[in-house]
């Protein structure tokens, strides 16, 4: 090595670079292109040699003719709307059955068997509470409640995307996002936040303007994600199925809660509109979108792969925060600040402000617990609801759960709580509608870089919750 | 090298070594630690031909895979044992070529171009090959340890076509498997083929593109010259000319941290 470094004169990346530049000014032609052009022209002719076609004409392929359909101006969204619409029908209407049957099992027979072990074993009453009344119950409350309804909602979920739907919707979609000056790449980023923020908030990587990719990333939180899906599908059920005729009644939620989610995509495009004509305008920028071959799903992997990734990832990522927020809500309620519990004490100041904008305290409160994940929002506010009316007949005692045999508990237990229409409606709005979970400000830190941003990315919503909550809570009460 | 206990079963006679059946009970799935590995193997490809998909064959992971363009935005990594050695597998994000600007093709580039893997697996749509043929094109400028998996065989005969695989492989200059990856049918080939390269049995003369256009030869040669003088050992350095003659501001600045040594850049890796 040592002789040939001196025999010529050592190069430097330096040297190369500015060789390169210099190279690259005198030459006439752009090598980019060329080489661009050399290996288009050498692929064409290798494939070429390659495939053969057989001479029967092509006829218009089964996928051609669904794309027709699928991506047409007229039954484009129609479709998509009947889709979702039926995905959430099939929950609610499923899952009613099984999360009575889980609670009986969990709640009704196995913790008093838990309490009387307690017992047995000579445990001290508040760690009794502790562990069966708080960490215990809190997380058989997210199993009964979020295991059928995620059980059903992911696999029909996961076999229209592995049927190829989902880039059709982006498709759809792309038009929209155009006018509003960002990538019709969001389109996809979107969709992913469907199933998860986190992951959306990565997919918009296949962005590659960075002005585009930060409208993406600050708009994905509209995207109604798994830890918010079972919030909205029960709150429908129990308030909005309610006020029709039983046989409606899952027609009637299924259609809130796709609303609800057409709200999201709605502000996604206004958000994105306001932002481009003001902090980050710029030019929108062209791509091609490959819509993939459908391809029959495989029933049985997909449901497989649907439960593992996706029903027993949330539901392990709610009971991991539902233990610790069980313990502390028990906690809460059974330390004392000057005579009356730490949680009656916060709700005391949270309640003014939750009436103003159509909720309550203890949804502002169970919201401020549950940001480490969406998942637990309503068992937390269930908790703290049987805390507050202080429900003898249901619950035992401060801070226990109480036994969720039907949806007409839960909603008379609600009721008890002061809740009404309005509560609910703006509940679900302001779940579409507030900061995104701790998981996902980090991603989006990790991937912007930029403190301010991330302050954006998780003040926005939250602002815009409060402003539309209080403008419905206050059109409502003066309609009413 | 490290030793795999319990897998490579000596072949009873000699058919067995030929016979599918066998081969397929020598791979075994390492999940996503492979611990020690002998070779790396990068997966790279066109989006949605089933990268995922083959990765989650060999290594046994479940990595979700979607009917969707871009699933895949990160590296994703397993591992895999077969015959004797150890792989470490890397499913690439799916690109449609080597030279744009957005993060997930700078993700591929970067490792097929730093992490100098031993085997870069180019997974292609057969019914889509003349498309899918431009990214494979790329990678073998870069690389010349390639082996085209030729997917999706099951979509394509559905659409009417055949390919000839064995002429594939003639204009190429690497083994070429046509898979179904999705049924498993011709994974034990591409486990074959893959050992084949990665132990050097098999030596690729991979296709290059055949003439610069004489406009920028002489550019080129000086470039390369010079670059050969630098890094003698860079397998590559005609497509590295050829970028910074293009203009590629990444590539420069990786030139400039000094990522683009011979010797295999395990900061590429290890990231």
């Amino acid at each position: 090595m040592a002789s040939i470094q001196t025999g010529v004169a050592a190069v430097s990346a330096t040297d190369i670079i500015e060789n390169a530049r210099r190279l690259r000014r005198e030459t006439a032609a752009d090598v980019h292109e060329v080489l661009v052009e050399a290996i288009y022209a050498d692929a064409a002719r290798i494939a070429d040699r390659a495939v053969a076609r057989p001479g029967r004409p092509a006829r218009p392929t089964l996928d051609r003719t669904l794309d027709r359909i699928l991506t047409s101006r007229v039954w484009g969204f129609p479709i998509m709307l009947l889709l979702f619409a039926l995905m959430f029908w099939l929950t609610i209407i499923g899952s009613n059955v099984p999360s009575g049957m889980i609670a009986d099992q969990l709640v009704g027979r196995l913790w008093p068997v838990l309490r009387e072990l307690a017992t047995s074993l000579g445990l001290p009453w508040w760690l009794k509470g502790l562990l069966v009344d708080g960490v215990y119950l809190s997380t058989a409350w997210v199993i009964s409640v979020m295991l059928p309804p995620m059980a059903i909602f992911f696999p029909l979920f996961t076999l229209l995307e592995d049927f190829g739907y989902l880039p059709r919707v982006a498709f759809n979609l792309d038009r929209a996002f155009k006018q509003v000056g960002a990538h019709g790449k969001q389109s996809m980023s979107l969709m992913m936040g469907f199933g998860c923020n986190a992951a959306g908030v990565v997919a918009t990587r296949i962005i590659d303007s960075p002005r585009e990719r930060l409208l993406a990333i600050l708009t994905n939180n509209f995207s109604l994600c798994n830890g918010r899906w079972p919030t909205q599908i029960l709150i429908a059920t129990i308030f909005i199925g309610s006020l029709v005729p039983a046989q409606w009644a899952g027609l009637v939620s299924a259609g809130a809660v796709t609303a609800v989610a057409l709200l999201g995509i709605g502000f996604t495009l206004a958000v994105s509109w306001a932002l481009s004509r003001t902090v980050l305008r710029g030019e929108v920028s062209a791509f091609s979108l490959e819509l993939p071959p459908y391809r029959p799903p495989r029933f049985w992997q997909t449901l497989y792969t649907s439960l593992i990734d996706r029903t027993i990832f949330v539901l392990w990522r709610a009971i991991v925060f539902a233990v610790p927020a069980g313990a502390v809500i028990w906690l809460s309620a059974n330390l004392n600040v000057g005579g009356v519990s730490l949680a009656q004490y916060l709700m005391h100041y949270a309640d003014p402000v939750g009436v103003l904008l159509g909720l309550n305290g203890v949804i502002l409160l169970a919201y401020i617990i549950a940001i480490p994940a969406n998942e637990i929002v309503i068992p937390t506010v269930l908790m703290l609801t049987v805390l507050v009316t202080g429900s003898q007949g249901i619950g035992e005692g401060a801070g226990v759960m109480f036994e969720l045999d039907s949806l007409d508990a839960t909603r008379s237990l609600l009721e008890a709580g002061g809740w009404t229409l309005l509560t609910a409606v703006n509940l679900m709005l302001f779940s579409l509608l507030h900061n995104p979970c701790s998981t996902t400000i980090y991603t989006i830190y990790k991937e912007t870089g930029s403190a301010k941003w991330t302050a954006v990315a998780t003040l926005l919503p939250l602002a815009l919750g409060f402003a539309v909550t209080f403008a419905v809570a206050t059109v409502w009460r003066w309609a009413s | 090298m490290s030793e795999v206990p319990n897998t490579a079963i000596a072949p009873p006679t000699e058919a067995c070594a030929k016979c599918e059946v066998y081969r397929a009970a020598n791979l075994k799935k390492l999940g996503v630690n492979p611990g020690q590995w002998d070779h790396i193997v990068a997966l790279a490809g066109n989006p949605n031909t089933g990268k995922s998909t083959v990765f989650n064959a060999l290594t046994g992971l479940r990595q979700h895979t979607g009917n969707w363009p871009g699933k895949t935005v990160t590296r994703a990594e397993g591992g895999f044992a077969y015959a004797d050695r150890r792989y470490k597998i890397v499913d690439l994000p799916g690109t449609y070529s080597l030279l744009s600007t957005s993060l997930d093709e700078e993700v591929a580039r970067d490792f097929i171009l730093f992490g100098q893997p031993d085997v870069t697996v180019v997974v292609v749509d057969a019914s889509r090959l003349e498309r899918n043929l431009n990214l494979a094109l790329q990678v073998l400028e870069i690389t010349d340890r390639a082996v085209l998996c030729l997917n999706l065989m099951d979509e394509a005969r559905r659409h009417g076509l055949t390919v000839d695989d064995r002429q594939l492989a003639r204009d190429l200059g690497i083994p070429v498997v046509p898979t179904s990856a999705r049924s498993g049918e011709g994974l034990p080939a591409l486990l074959q083929a893959i050992a084949d390269v990665a132990t050097g049995r098999v030596v690729c003369r991979p296709h290059r593109l055949e003439q610069e256009p004489p406009a920028v030869r002489a550019a080129l040669n000086e470039l390369v010259a010079q670059i050969r003088r630098m890094h003698p050992d860079l397998p590559n350095a005609r497509w590295v000319a050829m970028r910074l003659l293009g203009g590629d501001e990444n590539l420069a600045a990786a030139l400039q941290r000094g990522e683009l040594g011979g010797q295999r850049a395990q900061a590429a890796v290890a990231s």
